[in-house]
C-alpha cells in the first residue's frame, strides 16, 4: 500500500518563503461581522423562543391561569415600555450621526440611549424588590416561574446590551467611529434592537393577557 | 506549525473583504501563545482533539465498569474496586451503576463525540479545505475552546459531588432531577451536570457561528458553494443545526436549573410526592416547597428539540469525512455529488421534525406519535441515498485499503445496520415493544460508535499526515483496525437480540428478574469483547505517538487527493498557504482522462 503514498520531496513539499495576500469568492453581500452578528441573534430568537414555548404550554395547561392585572404593575410596564421602544429610536440616530461622522451626536444619542436603557432595568429592578416583598416568589406558582424566567433573562440581556452600549460610547469618546466605520455601532443597534422586540413579545404576553 | 522561516512581511491573515492590507507576521510566537492561548484554527482543532481522544479514554472507563456489573454483578471489581469503592466492599453499588451510564453517556456526546467532529476536525479543516488562512474570528475561536475549560470543570465537580455523581441518565428526566431529595445523584450533582452542559453549549455555539461565518466569507477564489468537499457540507450543516437547536437546550437547562436551585416548578406537576413527602407549596415548607403546575413532558420536548438533531450533528460531519476519504481511496469521484449535498440538508431539515420519537411511550398523544413516525421514516430517503451513492463510489473502483480507507468502509457498512434498526424502530408498534431495551442500546451505539467514532478515527489516519507531516503506521493501523471492527460487533451486534428477548437499559442486576437471568452468559460474553474491544486501542494509543514523533516524514499530498487543504505545506504553517489558491473545479476529479495522473487537483488550471 505504501507505494501509493508519495514521499517526500523538498523542492516540492517544503514551505516556501513567500506568502500571498489572499483574496476570496464572493460571499453573501455583507460584512463578516455582521453576518456573525445575524447567526448570533438567530440563536438568541431561539433561546427565547424555547422559553415562551414552555411558557405557552404551562399556561395552556393550567386550568385557571391568574389574570395578570392582579398580580403585575402593568401601568408602570408599560410605560417602562415606551422608554425601551424610545431607547431603540435613540439607538437609530445613534447610527445615523455615525454615519455622518458626527461624534458629538453619536456620543448624545448613545448615551440617551444608554440613559433608557438602565432606566428601564432599574424600574425592572425595583418591580422584582416589591414582588419580592410582598412574597411573590418564583417558587409559589407557575405564573411566578415563568414570570421570572422570561422577564429575567430578557433583562440580563438588556444588562449587557447597556456594558456593550457604554463600550461603544467609550470608543466614540476616543474617536474610534467614522463615516467610513460605523460597524461597532451598527452591530451593537441591531443586538438593541433585538432585545427591545424581544421586550414587546413578552410585555404583550406576560402583562398584557 | 512550524512558522515558515522567512523574515519577509507576510501571509495574511483577515483582511476585511475588499480591501488588502498586508501585514506582519509575528515568527516570534512565545510557546504559550503558540499552543496553549493559541488562535491559530489548527492549534485551537488540535487542543479539541486531544481534550476530546482524553474524553474518549475516561468514558471507555466508564463503559467499562458498566459491562463489569452487567457481566458480574455484585462482584468485587478487580485493582480498582478498592480505590473506588470501599466502602459497598469493593463491588458497584446501584446508585454508583446509575452515575456510570449517566456520566458515559454525557462524556461521549458532549465531550467525545461532538468535539471531535466539530470542534476538532471542523477547526483543522473548515479553513484549509476552503482555502482560507484561519477562520473569521480568531479570537472567538480560542474562546470557544476555552468555553471547555468550566464545562470540564463541572464535570469532574459532579463525579466528586455528594450522591457520588449525577445520576438521571444522560437525558435527565424530571422529576427524578430536579426534585434534589429524589435520589443521592439528584442533589448537587446534578446541578453541576447542568452547568458543565450549558458551558459546551456556549463553546459550540461560538464555534458554529464562525464555522458558518468562515465558509460563507472565505473561500479561495473559484470555491463555489458546490465545489465544496462534502466534510465541509456537513460540517456547515452540523453549524446550522447547532445554532437554530443548541439554544433550546440552554432554554430548557436553565429552567431545569431554576427548578433546582430557585425552586420553581417548570417541570414538577401538581400534587407531586417524593420519598413520601410532598414537594408542592401548597402543602411543603414555603421556604424549599416547589411550585408546581408544571409537564415532565415538557422537558422531553424541549430535550429532544435539541437532543434529536444533536444526533445529526454527530453524524452529518462523519458523512462528510467519510465521502472524502472514500473518493480519495477509491479514486473515484463522489457517484451524485449534488444528491449527497441534498441528503445532507435533507437529514438535517427532517432532523428538526422527528424529535418526538424518542417519546412514543411517554404518555403522549398517540395521534402525535404517528406524526412523527412518518416524518421519522423520511429520512430513510437521504439516509439511503447516501448510502447507494457511496457503494456506486466504490463500484469498479481501485480501491486502495489503507486504514483510513478501512475505517471509512466500515463507517458505511456499520451505518447501514444502524440505520435499518432506525427505521423500524421509528415504527410506533414495534418502538411500543422494544422500547428502553437492549435494542436502543444497539442502535445507538452502531451510529455514534461504530458510524461517529469510525469516521473520526479514519479522518484521524487521514488527516494525521496533514497535521503532523507524518504517516502513521499502516501495519499498526490495520491491526488496530480488524480487531476494533471485529470486537465492535462482538459488543453490540449482540445487544439486538438482548433487546428482542426484552432486557431493559439502564438496569444495574436485571438478572435479579428470572426471566432475564438466562441473559447473563450472553452479557458476560459481551463483556469480554468490550474488554478487548478498550485494550485493543493500545494501538492506536503506540501508533499516534510513535507516529508523532518518528513516523515517516511526508509532503503535501501524500494520498495524491484533489482538495485544497493538501496544497499546504505539511504541516501548514501560520496562516496554511504559502500561495495564491485558485479553484477550477469540484473537489472529487480522480481518474479523469484529461491528466495523466488519476487525480486532477482542484487548484490545477488546465
Amino acid at each position: 500500500m505504501s507505494d501509493a503514498i508519495a514521499t517526500y520531496d523538498p523542492a516540492v513539499d517544503a514551505p516556501r518563503a513567500h506568502h500571498p495576500v489572499y483574496d476570496y469568492d464572493s460571499g453573501p453581500p455583507v460584512e463578516r461581522g455582521k453576518f456573525a452578528i445575524w447567526l448570533f441573534l438567530a440563536t438568541e430568537v431561539m433561546f427565547f423562543t424555547g422559553l415562551i414555548g414552555a411558557y405557552v404550554i404551562l399556561r395552556s395547561g393550567t386550568a385557571a391561569w391568574p389574570n395578570p392585572e392582579n398580580r403585575l404593575a402593568v401601568f408602570l410596564t408599560a410605560i417602562n415600555t415606551f422608554v425601551l421602544i424610545i431607547s431603540s429610536w435613540t439607538m437609530v440616530r445613534a447610527l445615523f450621526a455615525a454615519q455622518r461622522g458626527d461624534r458629538g451626536g453619536i456620543l448624545m444619542w448613545l448615551g440617551l440611549t444608554i440613559f433608557f436603557g438602565s432606566a428601564f432595568v432599574s424600574v425592572q429592578v425595583y418591580e422584582y424588590f416589591e414582588l419580592v416583598k410582598h412574597g411573590s416568589l418564583p417558587n409559589v406558582d407557575i405564573f411566578w416561574s415563568t414570570f421570572y424566567i422570561m422577564t429575567g433573562f430578557h433583562g440580563s440581556h438588556v444588562v449587557v446590551g447597556v456594558i456593550w452600549l457604554v463600550c461603544a460610547w467609550f470608543k466614540a469618546l476616543r474617536g474610534g467611529y467614522s463615516e467610513r466605520n460605523y460597524l461597532g455601532i451598527e452591530l451593537a443597534g441591531l443586538y438593541w434592537h433585538f432585545v427591545d422586540l424581544v421586550w414587546v413579545l413578552l410585555f404583550t404576553i406576560v402583562y398584557l393577557f | 506549525m512550524n512558522p515558515p522561516p522567512s523574515a519577509e512581511p507576510a501571509p495574511l491573515g483577515l483582511a476585511p473583504e475588499g480591501t488588502v492590507h498586508v501585514h506582519h507576521e509575528h515568527h516570534e510566537i512565545g510557546f504559550i501563545r503558540k499552543y496553549i492561548f493559541s488562535t491559530d484554527h489548527k492549534v485551537i482543532g488540535m487542543q479539541f482533539m486531544f481534550t476530546g481522544l482524553i474524553f474518549l479514554v475516561l468514558g471507555g472507563l466508564l463503559a467499562m465498569a458498566i459491562r463489569w456489573q452487567l457481566a458480574f454483578p455484585w462482584q468485587e471489581m478487580p485493582v480498582i474496586g478498592r480505590l473506588l469503592f470501599p466502602e459497598t466492599g469493593r463491588v458497584v453499588s446501584p446508585e454508583y451503576y446509575t452515575m456510570l451510564f449517566t456520566m458515559h453517556g454525557t462524556v461521549m456526546i458532549f465531550f467525545v463525540i461532538i468535539p471531535l467532529l466539530t470542534g476538532a476536525f471542523g477547526n483543522f479543516l473548515i479553513p484549509l479545505m476552503i482555502g482560507a488562512p484561519d477562520m473569521a474570528f480568531p479570537k472567538l475561536n480560542m474562546m470557544g475552546y476555552w468555553a471547555m475549560l468550566p464545562a470540564i470543570f463541572f464535570l469532574m465537580l459532579g463525579f466528586g459531588a455528594e450522591g457520588g455523581g449525577p445520576a438521571a441518565g444522560w437525558t435527565a428526566y424530571p422529576p427524578l432531577s430536579t426534585i434534589t431529595s429524589a435520589a443521592p445523584g439528584s442533589a448537587s450533582a446534578q446541578t453541576y451536570w447542568l452547568l458543565a452542559l450549558t458551558w459546551v453549549g456556549v463553546s459550540s455555539m461560538m464555534g458554529a457561528v464562525n464555522y458558518v461565518t468562515t465558509i460563507a466569507k472565505m473561500r479561495a477564489p473559484g470555491m463555489t458553494l458546490y465545489r465544496m468537499p462534502l466534510s465541509i457540507w456537513g460540517l456547515g450543516v452540523a453549524a446550522i443545526l447547532q445554532l437554530f437547536a443548541l439554544p433550546v437546550l440552554t432554554a430548557a437547562g436553565f429552567m431545569q436549573l431554576f427548578d433546582r436551585v430557585l425552586h420553581t416548578g417548570f417541570f414538577t406537576p401538581t400534587n407531586l410526592v417524593v420519598n413520601n413527602v410532598g414537594v408542592d407549596y401548597a402543602v411543603a415548607n414555603p421556604e424549599t416547597a416547589t411550585a408546581a403546575g408544571g409537564h415532565p413532558l415538557l422537558w422531553q420536548h424541549l430535550f429532544w428539540f435539541y437532543s434529536h438533531p444533536a444526533v445529526y450533528i454527530m453524524v452529518v460531519p462523519a458523512m462528510g469525512f467519510a465521502s472524502d476519504i472514500i473518493a480519495v481511496h477509491a479514486r473515484k469521484p463522489i457517484f451524485g455529488y449534488k444528491p449527497m449535498v441534498y441528503s445532507i440538508a435533507g437529514i438535517a431539515g427532517l432532523g428538526f421534525i422527528v424529535w418526538g420519537h424518542h417519546m412514543f411511550t411517554s404518555g403522549m398523544n398517540p395521534t402525535v406519535g404517528m406524526v412523527f413516525m412518518v416524518s421519522t421514516i423520511m429520512i430513510a430517503l437521504p439516509s439511503a441515498i447516501k448510502v447507494f451513492n457511496w457503494l456506486g463510489t466504490l463500484w469498479g473502483a481501485r480501491i486502495r485499503f489503507t486504514t483510513p480507507m478501512l475505517y471509512a468502509l466500515a463507517f458505511v457498512s456499520m451505518f447501514i445496520i444502524g440505520g435499518l434498526s432506525g427505521i423500524w424502530m421509528a415504527a410506533t408498534p414495534v418502538d411500543v415493544y422494544i422500547h428502553d431495551t437492549y435494542i436502543v442500546v444497539a442502535h445507538f451505539h452502531y451510529v455514534v460508535f461504530a458510524g461517529s467514532v469510525f469516521a473520526i478515527l479514519a479522518a484521524i489516519y487521514h488527516w494525521f499526515p496533514k497535521m503532523f507531516g507524518r504517516m502513521m503506521n499502516e501495519t499498526l493501523g490495520k491491526i488496530h483496525f480488524f480487531g476494533t471492527f471485529i470486537f465492535t460487533n462482538g459488543v453490540f451486534y449482540m445487544m439486538h437480540q438482548l433487546g428482542i428477548a426484552g432486557l431493559m437499559r439502564r438496569t444495574a442486576d436485571p438478572y435479579s428478574y428470572e426471566i432475564y437471568a438466562h441473559l447473563q452468559p450472553l452479557n458476560e460474553a459481551i463483556s469480554y469483547c468490550a474488554f478487548a474491544l478498550f485494550a485493543w486501542q493500545i494501538f492506536f494509543v503506540i501508533n499516534f505517538f510513535h507516529s508523532l514523533f518518528w513516523g515517516r516524514r511526508v509532503g503535501r499530498n501524500p494520498w495524491q487527493a484533489t482538495t485544497l487543504e493538501w496544497q499546504a505545506p505539511s504541516p501548514p504553517g501560520h496562516g496554511n498557504f504559502d500561495h495564491q489558491l485558485e479553484v477550477h473545479r469540484g473537489p472529487y476529479e480522480y481518474s479523469g482522462p484529461e491528466v495523466e495522473e488519476d487525480y486532477l487537483p482542484q487548484t490545477r488550471k488546465l
